[in-house]
């Protein structure tokens, strides 16, 4: 679905990312780890055009993303969300979802000048629609809420339904369960597995590794910028490269007493 | 009636002022809602002043078309002067849009064979009616309003709180803030038609540095919540001079107090204070 071939990025003389090449595959549930500053999130950056790979090419179901403004890319079908929460904190929740959902509508500024009666019923076409999406991550009931003053966990499922109300095909999610609390990951994963099995594909960045692993069918893993495995969750978690970038070199000099901790 | 024919000989100057200046609220109010820092709504009036009062003096062209050609022109001004510009934020924004003010105070200036330079133009004939400027108010404030409550206007308010954010909903920012800033000018050049034609002579420096401040004090005042924000600065920055006329030379300080007073208490604007006030009357 999603392809990256030879991605590099620099930021001036840093290499942040070298020469990545990965696929995400069609359905199903991508994941994406590493330590910070493994260069997770600039992945998400030149995939979504906003930012622009030094070298090598995204291609997305056949076209390539390379070069494209990032309201494009959202066009092709790809839709993200923010590691640190980016909602419009002084509109409300279904404000929110419409500027998102903006583009099926196709606002033309002569329609919105037409008459009352078309008028009022466009808006309440909006209402409905905003009200459906926001049912899909729970918070219907809080429509006309500000978005600045929903809870963390409800900003962040928010910033879901602001993805999904793009109608995109994959959906990347940048650390969403940050902050939760585990009976709030859990619903997480219950809302995200549904929006898989409704025919979305999703990459999803995370820390939690019990979400990750409990989520992915496959899963990346980047360390200083280079992709050192790929494979499933058991795979994974036994490949001594990722255990190593996660946990450091085991030192066979440094004989502790009491080690086997781990 | 006599009363009336009184008041209108003596205020019919301002009355009409406060109409273009409500224009002109409306015009900066285009740009601040999606959080751009222009000061060029002062040049784009004056550029719509030149072209109507010049076609109004010159040719045989009817008021009201060369009225609409002074909001045709700066618009396509506009157009040309906002993809460069735009890219910019903030205060370099400001910087950018303040310079390109000057340039077409001083051109103004300089083509004296056309805008008769620093003496300006005179005897323009005063065309501009009572209803002209009721109907422009009129018909700005309700595409406005219809603005606000539709797509256009969530959407412009998400590029004022998060630009990158609004862009990855897929919103082509660059064409909205275009569209802002083109119609902002329209709006000023409009303003600039009509006041043309009831103020009888314009000169250049109307439409220089101190006019683009006022303006953007009109916006920030009224406060960009609503475009009624911006009706009301407009009128509230029109009639504060004239209240404020027994205070002789002390004019400009209490003036200039009794603005930094209301932006200290309500930086949102008057228009966020008078929510403020109703949310408490419904709380008690």
């Amino acid at each position: 679905m999603l392809q990256l071939s030879s991605v590099a990025k620099n930021f001036g003389g840093l290499q942040v990312l070298q020469d990545i090449s990965l696929t995400v595959p069609e359905r199903g549930i991508f994941g994406l780890i590493g330590p910070n500053g493994a260069g997770k999130t600039t992945l998400f950056n030149l995939v979504t055009g906003l930012l622009e790979p030094t070298r090598g090419s995204i291609e997305f179901l056949g076209q390539r993303l390379t070069g494209l403004a990032p309201h494009r890319v959202t066009r092709c079908g790809i839709a993200r969300t923010f590691q640190n929460i980016r909602i419009f904190k002084e509109m409300t929740l279904a404000e929110n979802v419409l500027v998102a959902m903006g583009r099926q509508d196709g606002p033309s500024p002569i329609r919105v000048l037409l008459p009352s009666a078309s008028w009022r019923m466009a808006q309440q076409r909006e209402r409905a629609a905003a009200t459906v999406l926001l049912a899909k991550v729970g918070l219907a009931d809080k429509a006309t809420t500000l978005a600045g003053k929903l809870s963390y966990g409800e900003q962040r499922r928010l910033e879901i339904a602001r993805a999904l109300a793009t109608a995109p095909k994959l959906l990347l999610l940048d650390e969403p369960a940050a902050g939760m609390n585990s009976a709030e990951k859990q619903q997480l994963m219950d809302e995200i597995v549904k929006l898989e099995a409704g025919g979305l594909s999703i990459w999803i960045i995370e820390h939690d590794m019990r979400f990750v692993m409990g989520l992915c069918q496959q899963i990346a893993v980047l360390n200083f910028g280079q992709l050192i495995a790929q494979g499933t969750p058991g795979q994974i978690r036994t490949n001594p490269e990722v255990v190593e970038a996660y946990l450091g070199e085991e030192n066979p000099n440094e004989n502790v007493p009491g080690q086997n901790w781990s | 009636m006599e009363w009336l024919e009184t008041f209108w000989a003596t205020y019919s100057t301002l009355v009409l002022s406060i109409g273009t200046n409500v224009l002109l609220a409306l015009s900066i109010y285009l740009t601040l809602v999606c959080g751009l820092l222009t000061v060029a709504n002062a040049a784009f009036m004056g550029i719509g002043a030149y072209t109507a009062a010049m076609l109004s003096l010159h040719s045989a062209v009817p008021f009201h078309l060369s009225l609409l050609l002074g909001a045709v022109l700066p618009a396509a001004v506009a157009l040309l002067l906002g993809p460069p510009t735009l890219r910019l934020s903030g205060v370099y924004l400001a910087m950018a849009t303040l310079a390109f003010g000057e340039i077409v105070r001083i051109f103004l200036l300089n083509v004296e064979g056309l805008t008769g330079g620093a003496l300006g133009l005179n005897g323009i004939p005063q065309h501009t009616q009572w209803f002209d400027v009721a109907l422009a108010v009129i018909a700005a404030l309700y595409m406005l309003l219809r603005f606000a409550g539709s797509q256009i206007g969530r959407t412009l308010t998400a590029i004022c709180q998060d630009e990158t954010a609004t862009e990855v909903m897929g919103v082509n920012v660059r064409g909205y803030k275009l569209f802002a800033f083109v119609a902002g000018a329209a709006l000023a050049g409009l303003a600039g038609g009509l006041n043309a034609h009831f103020t009888f002579f314009i000169s250049p420096n109307e439409y220089g540095f101190d006019r683009g401040v006022e303006i953007l004090a009109m916006g920030v005042l009224g406060g960009t919540g609503s475009p009624w924000g911006a009706v009301i600065g407009g009128v509230l920055i029109t009639l504060l001079p004239e209240l404020l006329r027994g205070l002789g030379n002390y004019r400009p300080l209490i003036n200039g107090v009794i603005l930094i007073v209301i932006i200290l208490y309500s930086p949102k604007g008057v228009w966020d204070l008078s929510r403020y006030l109703h949310r408490r009357a419904a709380v008690n």
